[in-house]
């Protein structure tokens, strides 16, 4: 009995999500029985292949007590970069390399200002975001299109899965579950994501404890970025274009799922596992708004909002019993 | 060593020192590259040029720079000062037409240049609006104890989202004349705006040194469980902080409906908290709270005003500026850290010795 | 127990300076095999700069250090670490969100294929726990246990990092009760007897004679002597902390207090919150003091809370000057001429980058509320009435907090409560880290506060000092009143009520 409580008090903010996300599915099933199929299901990770990707990263931000309000405008960047090249013929790995060490890199920069010039993370990614969004303008104004038969095929490939009938998913989808398992062990059964939540809990005491706190924090905020620039190569792909106005308060959505998925803001606790599953919701909110469709675009946006309201709401909740 | 510390030794200390330099070096700039900056003409019977461009398309800025000064020194910030610009706005462009109930407004009546709501109850409507987000912010830090960034981040999203609620979706065009008076109308040969701007910093000056609130925002700011253990109402200070940025933000929105004829909901006020944040911290208010100038946050809006103008009058785009601006505010906040005021203070110090070796 | 020929760190003639103070003058220090040595000193007598020169966060200017016969220089608290010096603080600096086990290990865990290895890492851990005889489970998180079990955790972590020769332990004790602190003192002679030297920093006389082998006391940046602790007896041990006689505390004498039977000024009946104190009753009259004796942790720190409207009661009624409080709130409490100096003066008294005069002002200026502001020559006077009044040292009213001495901030702190004009105090630990001198004056500011009918309640960790300013003792444990003493009473009596024996 004991052990269940201590289960529940540890696991409670995860197993909410989940029972939240189950919730909803199921009664978005009852309104519209489309969302009965399968497929509806496996194109919630098909539509919000960029979201995980950006989420993983700030769910390892906000884990170590940071935050990286630049996600969004990286994905644009990243996006009418990588455009801006394949239109001049580039070849596509070296540009998809590019963008990667790019975002590596602006990430990187980010947590150095962070970090030795004691400047807090949400000034400077803030600062990053704008500097992000005004530099995807800067390479071009409006829309460019991606004509390139590699990022054709990427796109267009369907990946049939097994158990399902008439299930698919399409290439970039996967890069996002491969990055959730590989975060999952990262953050779970490494000296590194060890050393993460320490930072998160107390970044003196892990200082004192001897642990690196200057290379975690770097690297955290690296992978961050490189996080934003994969997602950035994703959401280019699928939408086969590039444009400075993409990803506009998607690192609001991106926060909003990892609140949702049980990552507390004041950080040392969460799981990526939670993040996807505040994903998915994000993702059922938005399928079902779709599936209705006289509701509007922006009752998303307010939506989004106040859920995560609820959960930081219910995480405090937690916590609070917690010290009893 | 105490007493005889010259004027000009007490002015470089001040507060406003360091964003005067900034305004100084553009003007000289100007000077330089943009001679036409500084011609001042009159038409209409009213001043016009660039320096007149800049009060007055400075004056939201400068009003949001007020609020968020105070927000900033209880330790907070306000990230939601652009949505709520555009809430502001939204209201004002709807109630000038509003349609009640099933009502159908037609395109004849939405361009007439009639308001079928009274002027002074849109102004209201307009300010109650901006207040209650401030309200709510407030209401979130204080009482819900979530971190002011999240907090107004949420209604940095949420806001838009909202004023398209009220704007339906749509890009609202004004045809009410008397609504332009706020951002286009002149009296005395001088922008309204200056005057609103000057009434609201009047105010804020009232509230901050006449009575305990500036006291208590800055003791709030430095260490809020002293100040709670002192018998002051943490809770409250925050409160009246955010509502008051609200406020602002509301009047800024405002004005600039007024100035562009219409409310977009999702660009009006685009990137204010970046321009708010960026004359704050110009004004030398820390990130983490305290010590704070309005009038040196007033300089520090309008050096950021003068800035853009300038960089327009040479030829950058808007966008690169953009950039521009979230690398200038990063250079801003680090010469403000400690680090560089010792650096320069040692400068300073060995001048002043060898001058009075000298003598 | 230790061979003075074993001597495994040796400090000669150290000399630092700090921009306008020579914080160490000409020490000698030895550390030798196997000892517990204790470094005493009154605040600003040197031993954290001591320590800091030991552990390579500060260079010093002059002197040598032997370290294991050889002569080094030690340049990082890495450095330090790796060379086999280590230092545990009085603040857990470890991570309360992760396992006890991987606050042990992290940094060197057994790993499996570039993971964590946790089966090993946990018996390791478990291991090195037992080792110092705590048998705990090392998998649940490190915050779900005491603080003496944390700490003996920080200890436990430094030996296993470094295995070091030298461990300093820095007030390991100073948030402990008398049982906790028992089993660090139980870890610290098991490490001892097996060869480690350690240096004990530490306030309470008591576990000084009670643990160490030899003191070294320090005052004013000076060495004044290391001595066998068997051989020192108490008073010189106290008399060479201090430089003076203890005359200034002989001629106090307590206020002539006669229980008059006018009502109480503060009257708490039954008054008590969930989880912080149970039900307590409490009577204060004009011109009493009360003193709350109890050991850290007792709850005397809760009642004040409580009293004081930090915390909400929730049960029991407060009556202030015949009447019932029904919102408790700071602010309400000041309303009714209640004061509180709290116990953390950091954390919940001063406002550091505000200046004196602003900070004396605080209260005073919540109590007129937002409206009323006091003009700016109103200000200066009040703050220099007070400056003057409580012997504040600082050149102008406008210097900023942060940069007084403990003891001056400490007065800006009563400076602030005294303005608000209030009839009754409540003054929770207000000798605590200061300088003897401004010890001595505190105390008798609150009997002369007493004299002139003001209502006191007085805590203290010191005990003597409770007697001494305290007409009536109330004495807590565990979080209950146990007891009350009025008139003569024994220190012997009220120690055996803190402790709970017969």
């Amino acid at each position: 009995m004991q052990k269940i409580k201590s289960f529940l008090l540890k696991n409670g903010p995860l197993l909410a999500t989940v029972a939240i996300f189950i919730l909803v599915y199921a009664i978005g099933a009852q309104l519209y029985p489309t969302m009965k199929k399968p497929q509806v299901f496996f194109n919630l990770f098909i539509n919000n292949g960029s979201l995980l990707i950006i989420s993983i990263g700030m769910t390892m931000t906000v884990i170590m007590g940071g935050i990286d309000l630049s996600v969004g405008a990286m994905i644009a960047l990243t996006s009418v970069a990588s455009a801006a090249l394949l239109q001049k013929n580039a070849d596509p790995v070296f540009v998809m390399v590019l963008m990667l060490l790019m975002g590596t890199a602006l990430g990187f920069v980010m947590g150095c200002i962070i970090h030795y010039l004691k400047v807090e993370a949400f000034v400077v990614t803030l600062m990053g975001q704008f500097f992000a969004r005004g530099m995807a303008y800067v390479i071009n104004e409006s829309s460019i299109t991606i004509k390139n038969e590699f990022y054709n095929y990427l796109a267009l490939t369907k990946i049939n899965l097994p158990f399902f009938e008439k299930a698919y998913v399409y290439i970039p989808t996967l890069a996002g579950i491969v990055l959730l398992i590989f975060t999952f062990i990262l953050l779970s059964s490494t000296r590194f994501g060890r050393t993460v939540y320490a930072i998160g809990n107390n970044e003196q005491s892990a200082l004192l404890m001897g642990l690196p706190v200057a290379r975690t924090k770097l690297i955290v905020y690296s992978f961050s970025g490189f996080c934003s620039a994969l997602a950035g190569i994703v959401f280019s792909i699928s939408l086969l274009s590039g444009y400075g106005g993409y990803g506009q308060s998607m690192e609001m959505d991106a926060i909003a799922s990892v609140v949702i998925g049980g990552t507390a803001l004041t950080g040392g606790t969460g799981t990526v596992l939670g993040t996807l599953f505040g994903v998915l919701i994000n993702g059922i909110i938005v399928s079902i708004l779709q599936f209705n469709g006289t509701l509007t675009s922006w009752w998303t946006r307010i939506g989004v909002g106040a859920l995560t309201l609820i959960f930081i709401g219910i995480q405090s909740l937690f916590y609070v019993k917690k010290k009893d | 060593m105490k007493n005889n510390i010259s004027p000009f030794t007490k002015f470089r200390q001040s507060r406003i020192f360091w964003p005067l330099v900034a305004l100084l070096l553009i003007f000289i700039f100007d000077g330089i590259y943009a001679p036409g900056f500084f011609k001042l003409g009159i038409l209409d019977g009213h001043l016009y040029g660039n320096l007149i461009d800049v009060i007055n398309n400075g004056a939201p800025l400068v009003l949001v720079a007020i609020g968020m000064t105070m927000v900033i020194a209880t330790g907070g910030v306000d990230l939601s000062v652009g949505a709520v610009i555009a809430i502001s706005a939204a209201m004002g462009a709807v109630l000038i037409n509003p349609a009640f109930g099933n009502e159908l407004i037609s395109n004849d009546i939405l361009t007439q240049n009639v308001s079928r709501t009274p002027l002074g109850l849109i102004v209201l409507a307009n300010l109650a609006a901006g207040t209650a987000c401030g309200l709510w912010n407030g209401f979130l830090v204080s009482r819900a104890k979530i971190q002011p960034m999240v907090a107004t981040l949420i209604l940095m999203v949420a806001g838009r989202g909202i004023a398209q609620l009220i704007t339906n979706g749509q890009i609202m065009t004004i045809y009410y004349t008397p609504y332009f008076f706020f951002g286009n109308g002149y009296i005395l040969g001088l922008p309204v705006a200056v005057y609103i701007v000057l009434a609201v910093l009047g105010l804020a000056w009232l509230l901050v040194r006449k009575t305990s609130i500036g006291l208590f925002v800055e003791s709030v700011g430095i260490n809020a469980e002293s100040t709670y253990y002192s018998g002051i109402s943490e809770k409250n200070v925050k409160l009246l902080a955010y509502t008051f940025c609200g406020f602002c933000s509301a009047i800024a929105g405002l004005i600039l409906s007024s100035y562009v004829h219409s409310a977009d909901a999702n660009n009006i006020g685009l990137n204010y908290e970046l321009d708010g944040i960026l004359s704050v911290v110009i004004g030398g208010t820390l990130m983490a709270g305290g010590r704070f100038s309005l009038l040196a946050s007033v300089i520090g809006a309008l050096v950021i005003r003068t800035f853009t103008i300038t960089m327009y009058t040479v030829g950058i785009p808007a966008n690169a500026l953009l950039a521009a601006k979230a690398v200038l505010v990063l250079i801003v906040i680090l010469l403000y850290s400690e680090q560089a005021h010792k650096i320069i203070n040692a400068v300073f110090e060995r001048k002043g010795r060898s001058k009075d070796a000298k003598n | 127990m230790s061979n003075p020929n074993d001597e495994i760190i040796r400090l000669e003639g150290i000399c630092k300076n700090f921009p306008g103070v020579q914080a160490l003058k000409n020490v000698d220090f030895c550390l030798r095999k196997g000892e517990i040595h204790a470094l005493v000193g009154e605040n600003g007598a040197g031993k954290s700069t001591l320590i800091k020169v030991m552990t390579g966060v500060e260079r010093f200017d002059e002197g040598k250090i032997t370290y294991d016969g050889k002569e080094i220089v030690i340049r990082s608290p890495q450095h330090a670490q790796n060379i086999g010096i280590s230092t545990v603080y009085q603040e857990v600096n470890l991570c309360s969100n992760i396992s006890v086990a991987e606050n042990l290990l992290l940094g060197r865990e057994p790993r499996k294929l570039g993971c964590i290895d946790w089966k090993a890492m946990n018996k390791r851990a478990k291991a090195i726990m037992q080792d110092l005889d705590v048998d705990i489970d090392v998998t649940q998180p490190l915050g779900s246990f005491s603080t003496a079990i944390q700490q003996i955790a920080a200890i436990a972590r430094a030996l296993e990092i470094s295995s070091p020769k030298v461990l300093i332990l820095d007030e390991p004790t100073s948030s402990l009760d008398a049982h906790e602190s028992n089993l660090i003192f139980k870890v610290m002679r098991k490490l001892c007897s097996a060869g480690v030297g350690i240096i004990f920093i530490t306030h309470f006389i008591k576990q000084v004679y009670e643990i160490s082998d030899r003191i070294t006391v320090l005052r004013n940046g000076k060495l004044v002597a290391t001595h066998e602790t068997a051989s020192l007896p108490t008073i010189q041990l106290i008399s060479e902390m201090i430089g003076h006689s203890l005359a200034e505390y002989d001629e106090m004498k307590k206020s002539e207090f006669v229980v008059n039977h006018k009502k109480a000024l503060l009257e708490a009946k039954e008054l008590g919150r969930k989880g912080m104190v149970e039900p307590f009753d409490l009577e204060l009259h004009a011109g009493e003091v009360v003193g709350l004796a109890g050991l850290l942790g007792s709850g005397r720190t809760e009642v004040v809370k409580v009293l004081f409207g930090i915390d909400e009661p929730d049960n029991g009624c407060l009556i202030v000057d015949d009447q019932l409080i029904k919102k408790h709130s700071p602010f309400e409490m000041i309303m009714h001429g209640v004061a509180l100096c709290p116990e953390d003066r950091k954390a919940s008294g001063i406002v550091g980058d505000l200046t004196i005069r602003e900070n004396i002002i605080l209260a005073i200026q919540a109590r007129l509320g937002w409206f009323k502001f006091l003009s700016k020559q109103k200000q200066y006077e009040i703050a220099n009435k007070y400056i003057k009044m409580l012997n504040i040292a600082t050149p102008s009213s406008d210097q900023l907090v942060k940069n007084l001495s403990g003891g001056n901030q400490q007065k800006v702190i009563l400076a602030r409560w005294l303005a608000t004009d209030p009839k009754m105090l409540l003054l929770d630990e207000p000798t605590r880290g200061i300088d003897v001198g401004t010890k001595a004056e505190i105390q008798k500011l609150v009997i002369n506060l007493a004299t002139e009918g003001m209502g006191c309640v007085f805590i203290s960790s010191e005990l003597e000092e409770v007697m001494r300013t305290s007409h009536r003792v109330v004495v807590m444990r565990e979080h209950e009143k146990v007891t009350e003493f009025a008139g003569e009473v024994s220190e012997r009596e009220i120690m055996q009520a803190m402790a709970g024996g017969e």
